[in-house]
C-alpha cells in the first residue's frame, strides 16, 4: 500500500522535499517506513533526536503499524514561541 | 480565537473584548525576537508551521487553559515566515476572574505552546548563515 510522506522543517531541508509517496508492506511500522527513508535520502541518517511522527494528524508512537494509515507526517523538535 | 499569521501581531487587537463583566483580571504575554542566541549575533527569525497540527495544538490548549487553568476566554497568535529583532513572534491574552488564574493560564499556555505546538524557528545571523533551533 501507498503512504503519503510528509516532511517539515530541517527535516524537509535535509530530504530535499516535503512530501512524497512510499510503497509499504503491510506489516510496516512507523520506525520501517523511516528506515526506508533514510535509505532514500541519506542526510536524514545519524540525527541527534528521533524525529516526532504522526498519522493521520495524530502523534503516534514508532511501533504503530501503518494498516489503513494514509498519510505519515515526520517533525524535528518543535521550538516555535 | 487561535490563529496563525503572516503579518505583524497587534497585541491591542487580542485584547478587544476578550474580558466578561465578571472577570477582573487580564493577562497579556508577547515572546519577540532577540538579538543573540547561544552567543551569536541573530538579526531575524523565519518560523516555520504545519499550519493544520498547530492549530489543532493550539485549540487543545484553548480548551484545556478554560477547562483546567481558570482561563474565562483566551486569545493565541503566532506569527509565520520571516521577523527581525524586536518584532513579537506570539501573542497570548487571558481574561480570568482573579489574577492567579490569568497568569497561571497565561504561563500554561506559552509553555505548552512551546513544548508542543508543530512550529520551528530558523535563526538567521549577522555573517548571513542561518540555522534551525531544534527543541524548546
Amino acid at each position: 500500500m501507498d503512504v503519503h510522506v510528509l516532511f517539515f522543517a530541517s527535516l524537509a531541508e535535509r530530504a530535499g522535499l516535503r512530501s512524497e509517496v512510499v510503497a509499504v508492506d503491510a506489516a510496516a511500522t512507523v520506525e520501517t517506513l523511516w528506515r526506508e527513508l533514510e535509505s532514500r535520502h541519506p542526510a536524514l541518517v545519524g540525527l541527534p533526536y528521533r524525529p516526532l511522527a504522526a498519522c493521520d494528524q495524530v502523534w503516534t508512537a514508532w511501533d504503530a503499524t501503518l494498516a489503513r494509515v494514509r498519510e505519515v507526517a515526520f517533525v524535528p523538535p518543535v521550538s516555535g514561541g | 480565537m487561535v490563529a496563525l499569521v503572516d503579518e505583524p501581531i497587534a497585541p491591542e487587537r487580542l485584547l478587544a473584548d476578550l474580558a466578561a463583566e465578571s472577570d477582573g483580571a487580564v493577562a497579556l504575554f508577547l515572546g519577540t525576537v532577540r538579538d543573540r542566541n547561544a552567543g551569536r549575533r541573530v538579526i531575524g527569525l523565519s518560523y516555520h508551521v504545519w499550519p493544520e497540527m498547530a492549530l489543532a495544538e493550539l485549540r487543545k490548549i484553548e480548551l484545556e487553559a478554560c477547562a483546567s487553568h481558570g482561563a474565562s476566554a483566551i486569545r493565541i497568535v503566532h506569527r509565520t515566515g520571516d521577523l527581525v529583532v524586536g518584532e513579537i513572534s506570539v501573542a497570548i491574552a487571558v481574561a480570568a476572574p482573579h489574577r492567579a488564574q490569568a497568569f497561571e493560564a497565561c504561563r500554561f499556555a506559552i509553555e505548552t505552546l512551546k513544548r508542543g505546538v508543530p512550529i520551528w524557528k530558523k535563526e538567521r545571523y549577522e555573517d548571513g548563515s542561518a540555522a534551525w533551533i531544534e527543541g524548546a
